[in-house]
């Protein structure tokens, strides 16, 4: 599997990584390169091991087997306080018998770096994360805001080629989230380095990463622009994961022509084996009613939902139920008809995934069960 | 109801300071009954700054309470710090295995203590004297390591482990972490496992009597020989700086522990 080569060299590279716990098997070999200068997020469901593989390279777990390579070295016996990377935690772990100052100079006085240089190096990195006059406040009378930021300018004042973030947004609130989504990539794109994120929020990857790296299952599933994954999704769990997605069981009949539902679509997709069963995503918001007689599937309405910006409207197609997101209302019972245009239509090779993900027979309840994970999250 | 309550409170202060009361009160007696207060007088106290047999034994009860102290703060630190980093299951034993000689009858521990080291001196080392200040140092230390391992490891479990990876990530070595760290971190455990192990070494008595030798006597065991004649009061005035120097170790002691939660409280509350 391959990704776009941006211009820029490479800087670290994942080779065959495996690690086992207790075996049980957490990375199931994992091959992944990430250049100079990228914002790289490492996005799935948790379990999927991508905070094990930020763990290992920060230097803090060994992989049972395979290599990290750092510049072209082998670096896997190279403990942490060697490597030219440093880490934002989940929890900020701030140091809390010092202050904002003594915290983010911990690694420059390690460094014995002589005093006026610790002094500009500070205040240089306090201006660009917004915390000037914040010097000799006590870490406990920080807001979760502010403490995110000293955990960040703590990393950044060393300099590192790489810093590596866990979930750290996880414990903020949904509008300074969105703040620092944007201040974190503003950070990068200042100061030139690489970031590896990691996150379990499909937004905050699309949003911010040059590279999404979708993992599930300690196997990487897609690499790829944000665009490429939203609109070229791999195989159906990743159809789910990023977005919602109606899947359905189709066969394809040869290049540019997919059957499903019992009729013939013309599609975009070429390079399946003749008769080849498949996936077919439809993207919810992709779809536009039109009057039954014109449609090329005719279906009723069973559910209307208000979102704000558009409807979630549940519609029934001979017993399969897809969601269909518009601004275009329709009562419940209502008759239907959609149609599909070549471009709304997207064909996967079938994948262990497949059947498991992409029907809406019910709904509310696995709204109900994703709003309950992302509580559990937020803990 | 309310009222019941807090009649009992009083009473079971009363019966607790009582004691303490009439040793104070002693101490301040112009005459030698303890049963007839004849009058004030400070000059008990003088007496005990006067007498120079009584003052080095205080010295030595110090120099030993604050030497096994220190020397088990040391060692139960590190002790505590290995102890953590076992798997739970050997955690769980070797912690039970140190905290059986707390719970020992003081007087099993002395006689044992004391059947090792003359066993050890003179059958092993051919000395004449095996007991000496040497085996009243290990004796103390001995019984001082657990106090200090029970109140250090709170804190080692309430730390966030994430905080030693911060340092090493931060280019610290595993020592430096521990030093610049995991030290500040658990220091209000390391100082209340010091000052108790101070107070209990101060004040031991039993484990002394067994271990000590003829050279090295400390207060609590020669103020035992001085009951068999008749006490003098200007004991009455030491036992009194006694009992305040230990009081207000225990209130500093308490301090410290009311202010680190009150820090915890806020940082959760952050």
């Amino acid at each position: 599997m391959s990704k776009e080569q941006t211009s820029n060299k490479e800087l670290i590279r994942l080779k065959d990584l495996v690690m086992e716990f207790d075996g049980e098997r957490i990375l199931d070999g994992i091959n992944l390169y990430f250049n100079d200068h990228e914002f790289l997020t490492l996005l799935g469901p948790s379990g999927c091991g991508k905070t094990t593989t930020l763990r290992i390279i920060g230097g803090f777990l060994t992989p049972t087997s395979g290599d990290v390579l750092f510049d072209g070295k082998c670096i896997n016996d190279e403990p942490p306080y060697k490597r030219q990377i440093n880490t934002v935690f989940q929890r900020y772990a701030l140091f809390p018998h010092l202050n904002v100052f003594d915290n983010i100079a911990f690694g420059l006085k390690v460094a014995k770096l002589p005093k006026d240089e610790i002094q500009a190096r500070v205040h240089e990195i306090l201006d660009i994360v917004g915390l000037q006059g914040f010097e000799h406040r006590h870490i406990d009378k920080l807001s979760g805001g502010q403490q995110q930021r000293v955990a960040i300018a703590r990393a950044l004042v060393n300099r590192p080629k790489v810093l590596l973030l866990d979930e750290p947004l996880a414990a903020l609130d949904l509008r300074l989230r969105k703040d620092m989504q944007n201040e974190l990539k503003r950070i990068q794109q200042a100061m030139g380095i690489t970031f590896i994120y990691v996150t379990h929020d499909q937004e905050e990857a699309l949003s911010m990463s040059d590279t999404v790296v979708v993992m599930d299952k300690g196997r990487i599933q897609q690499i790829g622009k944000p665009e490429d994954i939203y609109n070229e999704p791999k195989n159906a769990f990743v159809a789910d994961f990023i977005g919602e997605s109606n899947i359905l069981d189709g066969v394809m009949l040869e290049d540019y022509k997919v059957k499903f539902f019992g009729r013939t679509f013309k599609c975009l997709d070429a390079g399946f084996e003749k008769n080849e069963p498949v996936d077919v995503v439809i993207r919810p918001e992709d779809i536009d009613f039109v009057p039954p007689e014109e449609g090329h599937l005719i279906g009723t309405v069973t559910s209307v939902t208000f979102k704000g910006l558009n409807y979630d409207i549940i519609v029934d197609f001979k017993g399969f139920k897809w969601l269909i997101q518009t601004t275009d209302h329709q009562p419940e019972g209502a008759t239907v008809g959609i149609r599909l245009n070549p471009e709304d239509i997207h064909v996967m090779h079938k994948s262990e995934y497949s059947g498991m993900f992409g029907d809406y027979s019910s709904y509310s309840a696995e709204y109900d069960e994703l709003t309950e994970d992302a509580a559990d999250e937020e803990e | 109801m309310r009222k019941a309550n807090r009649i009992i409170t009083i009473l079971i202060f009363i019966f607790l300071y009582a004691p303490m009361a009439v040793l104070i009160l002693a101490s301040f007696n112009t005459g030698k009954d303890i049963t007839q207060f004849e009058g004030f007088t400070f000059m008990r106290y003088v007496e005990v700054f006067q007498d120079r047999s009584l003052l080095t034994l205080l010295g030595n009860s110090l120099i030993i309470s604050i030497l096994s102290s220190a020397i088990a703060t040391v060692f139960g630190t590190f002790s505590a710090v290995g102890i953590q980093r076992l798997g739970p299951k050997m955690r769980k034993t070797v912690m039970g295995l140190t905290n059986i000689p707390m719970t020992n009858p003081d007087i099993v521990t002395g006689i044992s203590l004391s059947l090792l080291f003359v066993f050890v001196g003179s059958k092993m080392l051919g000395q004449r004297n095996s007991l000496t200040f040497w085996t009243l140092l290990i004796a103390h230390i001995t019984f001082n390591l657990p106090y200090v391992i029970l109140n250090v490891m709170p804190k080692l479990q309430q730390m966030d482990n994430s905080l030693v990876e911060a340092a090493m990530d931060l280019g610290c070595t595993p020592t430096q972490s521990f030093f610049k760290v995991t030290l500040p971190e658990i220091m209000p455990g390391i100082i209340s496992g010091a000052i108790m192990s101070f107070t209990m070494s101060l004040d031991d008595f039993v484990i002394s009597y067994f271990v000590t030798g003829l050279d090295f006597i400390t207060l609590p065991v020669e103020i035992y020989n001085y009951t068999k004649k008749q006490l003098q009061p200007k004991i009455y005035a030491m036992f009194t700086m006694l009992f305040l120097l230990i009081f207000v170790l225990m209130v500093v002691m308490n301090l410290l522990q009311l202010r680190q939660e009150k820090a915890d409280r806020a940082r959760k509350g952050g």
